[in-house]
């Protein structure tokens, strides 16, 4: 309260430093570009989003890490008792039993989808477009996955895998004792999850790549013909090159939709038996009834970090190419 | 009467809180659990019934000038169609003996319970459904739930010892009402044992044999679904206590024996003797559908709680219901045969300590307690829920049907009751990714390296930070 007072007694008793200071300021605003209106557009332009960045991702990061090195439950308040050091990570790495399971898991997600659906998506894209007969229904039979949220394909893929579902019913295993158990058999489920997730996959990475395929300079597609390469070489050497941007759009999705995979597998059963997924620990652990917070964001952090590997590859490659 | 205005009990900040606090409980997976798991999926707000139903008894009440009038929060977990009619009837009936308005907040079954740190420490209902056992003292110990000796103490008369000690928490205080129960048993249909001329199975050994009988028969001997994990704890807790005993099972509940214990080595030894019988698809299967093998007669027998009677009532042919009948586990030959325990889970309502309207609200959350204790109100809920049985001495059997009080009968002969795994020990060791991964991993391959397997238990237990 004092402070602000302070200056206006020395206006009013008319001090020279009181005066001066009124007097230069218009001064320097002539030298400056932007008008006080500029500035606070600017202030609150590049405030704003930097306030809701520190709100919502970097509080909560931060927040995360350091409840990590607790063994909180979120019940009563935070005492210096409830710090652990390092033991939560040391119990996930070296007995937690579902961890390495649901490690192995994310990884085989990502490499499903990179190795597999990925690769069918684009080549479902370059097909479509073609131009073949009846594109627009393929289009839209391989599209429609894409529109349904992940709880619906959950659900449907659960009535087709149960053990009276479609699948087992084609293939006449009516007995609960010859019929294949998609679902709780621990070595098969989770490739019964990725077929699921890999189905909608595919369609989202078709309509990426068709939108790209389109914008395609045409005379690219000629000029090749006229150079004598063929449909593949095409393709390859010069289709593949010039659609780098939506390349490393895919890959970018990719990675994000393995390593946030939760919903399937989590409608399934909760992630457990064969199931586990790192984003499931950490659900179960800290938002269940458990309630162990701290155990959780540790599991949060190593998502975190194994999310981090794929972003800053890819951050430094774009930022590298935009400089030379 | 002087002043009418006031005399509306719930204004529209009350049902807008209501929903609020509905809405706080939601989660995108919860929303998710929901659908999946329950058809009733119903993640409702504050309860119309109950508000509309206020409206013509207030004024009565308040110009009665009684201190109880006004209106009351309740969460509920009765989202099941049947015990949300249920509560309806049992709020009505309480808002017309007492003016007391209910603003109810029914959230899906599984969600609340996922759900109940969270809500317990925010901004819960006054009154909250929840359990007794190791999962009630868990929050009255954290002071989450308050003490209602004052309730007890008018009510206790209606209650036998068994629920009397159900209730008490680790200081020797009061923290809830016993509401319903159900044991579990092993079910059956009584025209299958006739046509193919089975006997219940009085020991271990005739439940092999039964066993083998009903597979060469073409059935499924014990019909089985582990997909949401808990089920299988019915087993673990029957074996253990049949082999072990209740204060063993209870020791090791409360962390005071090791899961490495040989005796719990015996158990899974003895759990492996009749895994070839479970239904081999188990794991993919929930409870619902491993019980309508059951009803379809493609099973012999089922361990589980009285609600699988839910599913035979679902078919809506009432020679369904009349068909099912049940037994208790065969003893083992052990010395705590004689026992007779049994899993009983009693539920329970309780007030949360931090309710937001608790001081106003004080009164009428302790008569709502009291309206519980009835058994009046406990039938209207039986009636629209019959797998729910009342804990009342005053209840008017006279309704039940052959099954509910054989199921009354079997628990009052038990000399010891327990709750459930998951509500006897702390629930970050029974959880989704605890407990329940860990049986399931045992039935994946019954056969394994115990030794190492109950280590990976106990480890885990021991990493489990202090509760309190």
């Amino acid at each position: 309260m004092a402070e602000p007072t302070t200056p206006t007694t020395s206006a009013l008793t008319g001090s020279p430093t009181g005066g001066a200071d009124v007097g230069v300021a218009p001064k320097r605003r002539r030298y400056s570009i932007l008008t006080r209106r500029d500035r606070i557009t600017m202030a609150l332009m590049v405030g704003i989003p930097t306030f809701l960045l520190i709100a919502f991702i970097w509080l909560p990061t931060i927040a995360s890490f350091f409840l990590s090195f607790t063994n909180w439950r979120g019940i009563t308040a935070l005492t210096d008792r409830n710090f652990i050091g390092l033991k939560n990570y040391e119990t996930l790495f070296t007995q937690y039993p579902f961890f390495w399971p649901a490690v192995w898991h994310n990884v085989l997600w990502l490499a499903t989808f990179v190795f597999i659906a990925t690769p069918i998506g684009m080549f479902l894209a370059v097909l479509l477009d073609r131009e073949m007969r009846g594109t627009r229904i393929y289009q839209s039979a391989l599209f429609i996955p894409v529109v349904l949220s992940l709880a619906i394909v959950g659900f449907i893929w659960e009535q087709m895998y149960t053990s009276q579902g479609f699948i087992n019913s084609v293939l006449g295993h009516t007995s609960s004792n010859t019929a294949i158990d998609f679902l709780g058999n621990p070595a098969l489920n989770i490739w019964a999850v990725l077929v699921a997730a890999g189905w909608r996959h595919v369609g989202y990475v078709m309509v990426l790549y068709l939108a790209g395929l389109k914008s395609v300079d045409p005379t690219l597609r000629e000029a090749a013909a006229i150079d004598g390469a063929n449909a593949r070489q095409t393709f390859f050497r010069v289709i593949f090159p010039v659609m780098k941007p939506i390349n490393i759009v895919i890959v970018v999705i990719t990675v994000i939709e393995s390593l946030r995979a939760f919903d399937i597998a989590y409608i399934i059963n909760r992630g457990k038996n064969g199931l586990e997924l790192l984003s499931i620990l950490i659900t179960n652990n800290s938002l269940s009834e458990a309630s162990l917070i701290g155990f959780g964001s540790a599991i949060a952090v190593v998502l975190l970090v194994i999310s981090l590997v794929p972003i800053v590859i890819f951050l430094t490659r774009t930022m590298r190419e935009d400089t030379t | 009467m002087a002043e009418p205005i006031r005399v509306d009990p719930v204004s529209r900040r009350t049902v807008l809180k209501g929903i609020a606090g509905a809405a706080g409980l939601l989660s995108i997976p919860a929303i998710i659990a929901a659908c999946s798991s329950t058809p009733a999926g119903s993640t409702g707000a504050s309860a119309p019934a109950a508000s509309s139903g206020a409206g013509a008894s207030a004024p009565a009440a308040s110009s009665g000038g009684s201190t109880a009038a006004g209106t009351v929060h309740i969460g509920s977990n009765h989202s099941d169609p049947g015990e949300k009619k249920g509560m309806e009837a049992v709020n009505a009936a309480f808002t017309t003996a007492t003016g007391i308005a209910v603003v109810m907040n029914t959230v899906d079954h599984n969600t609340f319970q996922d759900q109940i740190t969270n809500y317990l420490g925010a901004t819960p209902d006054t009154n909250y459904t929840w359990f007794s056992g190791f999962r009630m003292k868990f929050f009255a110990e954290q002071g989450l739930s308050i003490p209602i000796d004052d309730v007890w103490a008018t009510v206790k008369s209606n209650y036998t010892p068994g629920f009397a000690n159900a209730v008490v928490g680790n200081d020797g205080k009061v923290y809830g009402i016993p509401v319903d129960y159900y044991p579990w048993a092993v079910f059956y249909r009584k025209s299958v044992f006739a046509a193919k001329g089975y006997t219940i199975p009085a020991t271990w050994d005739d439940l092999i044999t039964l066993s083998k009988k009903m597979q060469t028969d073409g059935l499924t001997p014990i019909a089985f679904g582990d997909k949401d994990g808990w089920p299988a704890m019915g087993t673990f807790d029957i074996l253990n206590l049949r082999m072990n005993g209740y204060d063993f099972h209870v020791a090791l509940m409360a962390g005071k024996e090791k899961w490495t214990d040989p005796k719990v080595t015996a158990v899974f030894q003895k759990w492996a003797e009749i895994v070839p019988y479970h239904a081999k698809d188990y794991a993919g299967l929930t409870w619902q559908q491993a019980a309508d093998t059951l009803v379809q007669k493609k099973s012999g027998m089922y361990l589980l709680g009285l609600f699988v009677s839910a599913q035979f009532a679902a078919t809506n042919d009432p020679a369904d219901i009349a068909d099912l009948d049940f037994f208790a586990f065969p003893g083992l030959g052990t010395q705590y045969d004689a026992e007779k325990a049994l899993d009983a889970p009693i539920d329970t309502w309780q007030i949360a300590a931090k309710s937001p309207n608790l001081a106003t609200e004080t009164d009428a959350a302790k008569a709502y307690l009291e309206h519980w204790s009835k058994g009046a109100t406990q039938l209207l809920m039986f009636q629209n829920q019959p797998g729910l049985i009342p804990t009342a001495t005053d209840t008017d059997t006279s309704s039940y049907s052959a099954l509910q009080k054989k199921a009354a009968e079997i628990v009052s002969a038990a000399q010891k009751i327990t709750q459930f795994l998951d509500r006897d020990t702390r629930s970050d060791f029974a959880g989704s990714n605890g407990m329940q991964s860990f049986l399931q991993k045992f039935l994946a391959n019954p056969t394994q390296d115990l030794t190492a397997y109950q280590k990976s238990i106990q480890d885990f237990w021991d990493q489990l930070p202090p509760l309190t």
